[in-house]
């Protein structure tokens, strides 16, 4: 049995004291490459991972209790520490979530931000994934012209909401903002640069002799073992299985931009990473499509919905009504009807889920956060077996773990 | 005005020497200050940013190191929870003297924004801090900004204060 006052971890499965010749050790939870704080108990046979167990909750923040004492609204800038890498794909989430309980329409206009700010978040994400993860391989470089790039994108979000990491820049029912001026232009200067920048990392890594043999035939996922782990996002279709949720379930205005998803078939770690590098491309060719799309929408940014959303802050500050309005939403939040909804959406990590059950009071009665990295983390107990201690490292960069949204 | 009078040439100016000594060594200190890679939540990402390329801490002589023993600074950059402040504890202890922490950001300093069951009210509560940094998540030039004001700490220290314990708040 656990004993309680000592610090020694506890697993039903694990014996620590032994007699073979395995030693056990501790991968984490600080440890340079494990993302976050993953802390992996490793049973090695010579230097072959005989068993993996990962022990999460070392960032367990308690967010879906926050959510049960917070208004909806409240609740919205705590999704952005979920997810931090890509804040905007939480925040949108989130945001959705609360739309389809309460039946909303959001404004083209506010859906084409979104729909930028959601893949601008992408590609964020998906440098910062090759960053670390060619950093923990080794290659340094990689890394820092990975993060030039990436500080690109940090600009045009800083210059949209005026945050870098944590942005909030969705609201429910629509964007708070107008895109500022000179913004599109600032952003299509961005796309025309980034397929030179993403050619460079590809002639960098694609045939770099040490890429390859870290990478090549490491960490294979079989199709059925992606399908029963639960695996979503790059991490299934890398295993070649087409499965996009902008695609299978569209929302927002993934119908009218015309984008492919591509699939990896040889299943290993390097397919992930042509996976990665073809989906940057996808959300580049995505937000050249919005760039047009926004100059014919309509000036509405926010749902004309006044019993959940306030009034725009015009028709507040000269219209008795709507700043009363806007004083009882402050104050004690939007009352959604009784009902229960579960939306996912595809953040760069995956499948994204929010489950909310309202029972009409301003405070959600449940909310479930359905993180993809919380599956790709629990696939590691059967995909580090057998694999070599120093792949270890390839296989949890390659993962694209972030354990804000694991612990939550 | 002061009262006493030093007399700087005593005992052949060692009072002299010892002043200058510090200086120098002080001056190296904080002028090769490596931070553990110790990233705890968001604040990690930022602390990454402020070591890449555009904030590029290696000018500052800040070069990340991934093992307790081989650094100065720990900067908690990010959530602590009551499950990791003990693992937080032994790398403090682990980090040979001199040494010197930043707590990054307003989970780091306070809690923050997560005042619930699980999350510690603050590093301090677990380690003495040196530097507290506002901000959720703070940006790569307030890091830059904090990492200064703790050089300016380090050089107006005698070289051998480091050996008196700290407290905790």
């Amino acid at each position: 049995m656990q004993k309680v006052n000592r610090l020694q971890p506890f697993f039903e499965n694990l014996v620590f004291e032994r007699d073979d010749n395995h030693m056990i050790i501790n991968f984490g939870p600080q440890h340079p490459s494990s993302h976050g704080q993953l802390r992996l108990i490793l049973e090695l046979d010579g230097e072959k991972v005989a068993k993996a167990v990962p022990d999460i909750g070392y960032l367990h923040r308690g967010m879906e209790k926050m959510a049960e004492n917070m208004i909806y609204n409240e609740f919205l800038p705590t999704t952005d520490r979920m997810d931090y890498i890509a804040s905007t794909s939480n925040n949108y989430g989130f945001a959705l979530a609360v739309e389809r309980l309460l039946d909303l329409d959001v404004p083209r206009r506010a859906k084409v931000i979104r729909m930028m700010l959601l893949e601008l978040s992408r590609i964020t994400s998906h440098l910062f994934w090759l960053a670390t993860h060619a950093l923990d391989v080794g290659a340094m470089t990689i890394f820092l012209y990975c993060f030039r790039e990436r500080e690109f994108a940090m600009d045009l979000f800083e210059d949209y909401c005026g945050a870098r990491l944590t942005h909030s820049a969705v609201r429910i029912g629509g964007v708070p903002l107008d895109l500022p001026k000179g913004w599109l232009e600032n952003l299509a200067k961005f796309l025309d640069k980034l397929p030179n920048d993403i050619a460079d990392y590809e002639g960098l890594l694609d045939q770099n002799r040490i890429w390859k043999m870290r990478l090549e035939d490491v960490g294979i996922i079989t199709p059925k073992m992606a399908q029963s782990w639960g695996c979503s996002g790059p991490m299934l279709r890398g295993s070649g299985i087409a499965w996009d949720l902008r695609k299978e379930e569209p929302y927002e205005l993934y119908d009218e931009v015309e984008f492919d998803v591509p699939v990896s078939e040889t299943c290993d770690s390097y397919g992930r990473y042509k996976l990665h590098m073809k989906e940057l491309r996808e959300s580049i060719k995505i937000l050249q499509q919005l760039i047009p799309m926004y100059k014919e929408t309509g000036p509405e940014l926010m749902a004309h919905a006044p019993s959940y959303i306030s009034a725009p802050k015009e028709q507040i500050m000269t219209q008795n009504y709507s700043l009363m309005q806007h004083f009882v939403l402050v104050t004690q939040g939007m009352r959604p009807p009784v009902g229960e909804v579960y939306v996912a959406t595809e953040s760069p990590k995956g499948e994204l889920g929010f489950y909310i059950n309202s029972q009409g009071d301003p405070y959600p009665y449940r909310l479930k956060l359905r993180a993809p990295s919380f599956w790709h983390t629990s696939i590691l107990q059967e995909l580090l077996v057998g694999t070599y201690l120093a792949d270890v490292v390839t296989i949890i960069g390659n993962a694209n773990i972030v354990f804000g949204e694991i612990d939550r | 005005m002061a009262q006493h009078k030093i007399n700087y040439l005593a005992e052949g100016g060692l009072p002299v020497a010892l002043t200058t000594v510090d200086k120098l060594v002080q001056w190296g200190r904080s002028n090769s200050l490596w931070p553990l890679t110790y990233g705890l939540a968001c604040c990690a990402i930022e602390m990454m940013a402020t070591g890449a390329s555009r904030y590029d801490f290696d000018r500052f002589g800040t070069i990340f190191r991934a093992s307790p023993r081989q650094s100065d600074v720990l900067v908690i950059a990010g959530t602590l929870t009551k499950k990791h402040s003990p693992f937080m504890r032994r790398l403090y202890d682990q980090m040979s003297e001199p040494k010197w922490v930043i707590s990054m950001g307003s989970c780091a300093n306070t809690g923050g924004m997560f005042n619930t069951y699980a999350t510690v009210q603050g590093a301090d509560r677990i380690i003495p801090v040196d530097i507290y940094l506002p901000g959720c998540a703070p940006r790569p030039e307030t890091l830059q900004y904090a990492l200064m004001l703790l050089q300016k700490k380090i050089r107006t220290e005698s070289a051998s204060k480091a050996l008196k314990p700290k407290r905790l708040v």
